[in-house]
C-alpha cells in the first residue's frame, strides 16, 4: 500500500511492521516524530508492544538492553544531544551482543543549539560496535529498519539506521508500506540463543580478566566482519519479497566514470542530479553512495575505485583538527593499495549545523576537484561566509 | 512419640553458592542470600557497578544460582525496567527481576533511572544495599554516607559534614506500592519483607543497611552485631511504607544510645562529644518524624 508519509513516521512504521516487543524511547527534536507514532500505534493497538517511556536517552538504551537481554525484539530513536547521552550504552549493548535497532535522526551537537541536519553525531559512534546505515529517502528508511533487525539478529550486533534531520525526518515522500505477511516472510522472530532464563541461569557482563577479555573483542570484530556478508544478503532476499534492492552501497553512472563523488544519507539525491550534468558536459563523472558505514566496506570500495583519476568525498561532519571523517575512512581503506596506484582523493566539508548544500556548492566541489591534480590541504570547507 | 522439630523461620534453600568473592563479614553477600531465600529460583539479579560486580564472580564463573544481569553503574533501574517489559510481553511475568545495587549506584549516579522508573511505577524491585560509602573503589564518600563518618574523600580534618540523604522519604514521595527497609541483623524481618514485596506489582524499594567491615572500620565477625546496634539506636530504623502514606515500624528498637553505636566503628572514631550529641539530637528528630508518620497511618 502506498502512503505519503514523514521520515520519521517511515521509522516508526519500519518497528511496527518489524513486531517489536519492546519500545524504550525519550523525545527529542527532530526525532520526537517517531516516539509520537510508536505511542499512537500502541495505544491503538496495531502495535503489540510494550512502550517505557523513559526520563532520558540513557535510560532508553539501558530499558533496550534489558528487554533484548530477557529475550524480546526491541527499538529506540534518538538523535544529537541523546545519542551523545547514549554513547556509553551503545558500548555495552553492542560488547553484551543485542540485536538492538535504533533509528538516529542526523542532528548537530550544541553549542550553539542547532536541531539541524549534520552527520557527527552518528559518525562519532563509529567505535560503538554498532552498525550503520545511511538512508537516502523516506522509503529507504522504512526498508531498512526492517533489514535492520534480519542483519543485527543474525550476527548479534546493534545496528543504527540514520536519516537526516528535516531533509528527510520532517518531509513527506511517497513510502510504500509492505503487507505484515511479506514482512514476517522475511523476518522471523527473535529467539536468542543465550538470553536470561530461569530455567538455564547464566550471568552475562561479569568481570572479565585480561585472560578472556581480548578474545570477546576480537569476536565482536568477526561478526562485524561476517554482517558484510549478511547485510549483502539481506538486502538481496529484501529484493526478491519486496521488489527494491540498497545494496551495501549504490553505485550511480560509475561504470567508465573516471572522476567519483561519494557521500551519505540525503545529500545522494541531489549529487545525482551533478553527475547528470556534468555527463551533459562530457565529464566521465559518477556518484558512489555509502549506505552501509559500520562494518566499512573496505573491499568492495577498493574495487569499485580501483583505476579511477580522482575521487571527492562530501563529509557533512567533521573531526577538529582532521578532516572530514568519510573521508578518512575513505582514504585509509584506500592507502595500501599504492602500488596499484592510488586515485588523488578531496575531501569537502559542507552543510554543517543544516547550512544549505546548494547545486552551486556541489558545482564548486567538482570543479575544485577537476582543477587541482594533488590536494593542497586536507579538507576544503564549501559554503563558509567570508 | 515422634519427635516435633521447630519450623525453620529462614527457609533452609540456597541460591547462592560458597565460594564468593566477599570480604570476611560483608553484609552484602549475606543480604543476597537472604533475599534470593525469600524470592526462590525464578528471579532474575541486574547488577550494576557495585561490591556485587566482583562478589558475584568472574567470566565464566557465577555465585548466583538465579540469572545475573551485569550492567552500567546508573542503569539498574532502567536495564530492570526493560527487562520486566520483556517478560510481561513474553508471557512470564511471574519471575521478580530484581535490581541490586550499592548506595553509590542508588543515592547517586544510578538516581535518576531508579526515580524514572518510580514514577512510572515499573514492575521491579530495586533493593539497595547500603554500605553507607563507595566501598568497591576503597571507601570514598557517597550521599549515603552518615554525617562525621571518615571516608578516603572525607578525611579527619574535613569529615562528611552534611547528612545522609534520606532516600527512604523521597522513594515513599513517589507514592510507590512499597518501600522498606531492612537489615541482616533481623532476618526473619528481611525475609518477610522481601516475600511482601514479591506479591506486589509494581515498583518495590527495599533499602538495606550492609554492614562493610574494611569501610565502617570493625572486626569482620562483629557485622551483624554492630548492625543490631543501628537499628536499636535507631540510626536505621527497620520499618515500611506503603503507597507512600501507610507507615509501620516492624521491629521496635531497644533504645541504646546512638554513641554506642558510633564508638565501635574506627570510621567515627574523630567524632567529638559535641558530634555525637548532635548526632542523637537528629536521630531523635527523625524517631519522632516517623513516629508520627505511624501514627498519622493508623
Amino acid at each position: 500500500m502506498k502512503d505519503v508519509m514523514l521520515g520519521n513516521h517511515a521509522a516508526s512504521h519500519g518497528a511496527r511492521l518489524s513486531k517489536v516487543d519492546v519500545i524504550a524511547a525519550y523525545p527529542i527534536t527532530p526525532q520526537t516524530l517517531i516516539v509520537e507514532k510508536l505511542s499512537e500505534l500502541c495505544a491503538d493497538g496495531d502495535l503489540n508492544a510494550k512502550f517505557i517511556k523513559v526520563e532520558s536517552e540513557h535510560s532508553a538504551m539501558a530499558a533496550c538492553i534489558g528487554a533484548e537481554a530477557a529475550g524480546a525484539r526491541s527499538f529506540t530513536a534518538t538523535s544529537s544531544q541523546g545519542l551523545a547521552l547514549m554513547h556509553e550504552l551503545l558500548h555495552w549493548a553492542s560488547a553484551a551482543r543485542l540485536p538492538i535497532v535504533m533509528a538516529e535522526v542526523n542532528r548537530a551537537l550544541a553549542p550553539g543549539w542547532s536541531i539541524w541536519t549534520e552527520q557527527t553525531d552518528s559518525l562519532a559512534q563509529r567505535e560503538t560496535g554498532w552498525l550503520q546505515f545511511y538512508c537516502e529517502n523516506n522509503q529507504e528508511v522504512l526498508d531498512t529498519v526492517i533489514m535492520a533487525y534480519r542483519i543485527a539478529e543474525q550476527v548479534l550486533l546493534p545496528v543504527m539506521v540514520v536519516l537526516d534531520a528535516f531533509i528527510l525526518s520532517h518531509t513527506n515522500e511517497i513510502v510504500d508500506v509492505p503487507e505484515q505477511a511479506m514482512v514476517d516472510s522475511y523476518l522471523p522472530p527473535y529467539q536468542p540463543e543465550f538470553k536470561m532464563d530461569v530455567n538455564n541461569p547464566h550471568a552475562f557482563g561479569g568481570l572479565v580478566t585480561p585472560d578472556n577479555y581480548m578474545e570477546m573483542r576480537y569476536k565482536i570484530h568477526q561478526a562485524m566482519q561476517r554482517a558484510k556478508t549478511v547485510a549483502v544478503e539481506a538486502d538481496q532476499e529484501f529484493q526478491e519479497i519486496f521488489g527494491r534492492s540498497y545494496g551495501v552501497m549504490e553505485a550511480y553512472k560509475l561504470d567508465d566514470a573516471e572522476y567519483v563523488i561519494m557521500s551519505a544519507g540525503a545529500i545522494t539525491s541531489m549529487l545525482r542530479v551533478i553527475v547528470d550534468a556534468y555527463r551533459e558536459k562530457g565529464l566521465k563523472l559518477g556518484l558512489l553512495k555509502i549506505k552501509m558505514f559500520r562494518p566499512f566496506p573496505t573491499e568492495i570500495f577498493k574495487k569499485l575505485l580501483a583505476g579511477r583519476k580522482k575521487i571527492g568525498v562530501l563529509d557533512r561532519d567533521i573531526s577538529f583538527g582532521a578532516t572530514g571523517i568519510f573521508f578518512q575512512e575513505i582514504k585509509a581503506a584506500l592507502y595500501p593499495e599504492k602500488k596499484n596506484g592510488v586515485p588523488a582523493l578531496f575531501g569537502y566539508v559542507m552543510g554543517l549545523g543544516g547550512r544549505d548544500i546548494t547545486l552551486s556548492h556541489l558545482e564548486q566541489m567538482v570543479d575544485h576537484m577537476m582543477s587541482h591534480d594533488e590536494p593542497e590541504e586536507d579538507s576544503v570547507w564549501i559554503g563558509l561566509k567570508k | 512419640m515422634e519427635a516435633v522439630f521447630p519450623k525453620p523461620r529462614i527457609p533452609e534453600e540456597e541460591y547462592i553458592y560458597p565460594g564468593h568473592l566477599a570480604c570476611p563479614g560483608c553484609g552484602a553477600s549475606l543480604s543476597m542470600r537472604y533475599a534470593l531465600k525469600a524470592l526462590g529460583p525464578k528471579t532474575m539479579v541486574v547488577i550494576p557497578a557495585c561490591c556485587w560486580s566482583i562478589i558475584a564472580g568472574p567470566f565464566p564463573y557465577s555465585t548466583l544460582k538465579v540469572p545475573i544481569y551485569h550492567t552500567a553503574f546508573e542503569t539498574a533501574a532502567s536495564v530492570s525496567s526493560g527487562m520486566a517489559a520483556a517478560l510481561d510481553q513474553l508471557g512470564q511475568g511471574d519471575i521478580t527481576v530484581m535490581a541490586w545495587a550499592g548506595d553509590g549506584g542508588t543515592f547517586d549516579i544510578g538516581f535518576q533511572a531508579l526515580s524514572g522508573a518510580a514514577e512510572r511505577n515499573d514492575n521491579i524491585l530495586y533493593v539497595c544495599y547500603d554500605n553507607e560509602a563507595y566501598m568497591n573503589t576503597g571507601i570514598q564518600r557517597s550521599s549515603a554516607t552518615p554525617y562525621g563518618a571518615w571516608t578516603t574523600t572525607t578525611p579527619e580534618r574535613h569529615l562528611k559534614d552534611r547528612p545522609k540523604k534520606n532516600i527512604m522519604e523521597i522513594m515513599a514521595a513517589h507514592q510507590i506500592p512499597y518501600a522498606a527497609t531492612a537489615c541482616v541483623a533481623y532476618p526473619e524481618d528481611m525475609i518477610q519483607k522481601f516475600r511482601k514485596a514479591k506479591t506486589i506489582r509494581g515498583m518495590r524499594f527495599i533499602h538495606l543497611l550492609s554492614p562493610c567491615p574494611p569501610g565502617w572500620k570493625i572486626p569482620d565477625d562483629q557485622s551483624i552485631k554492630v548492625t543490631r546496634m543501628a537499628v536499636n539506636s535507631k540510626a536505621f530504623p527497620l520499618y515500611e511504607v506503603e503507597y507512600g502514606e501507610k507507615y509501620r515500624i516492624t521491629v521496635e528498637p531497644r533504645n541504646i544510645p546512638v554513641r554506642d553505636y558510633l564508638k565501635v566503628q574506627g570510621r567515627f572514631r574523630n567524632l567529638t562529644d559535641d558530634d555525637i550529641r548532635n548526632i542523637q539530637f537528629s536521630v531523635n528528630k527523625n524517631w519522632d518524624r516517623l513516629q508520627k508518620k505511624v501514627r498519622y497511618s493508623e
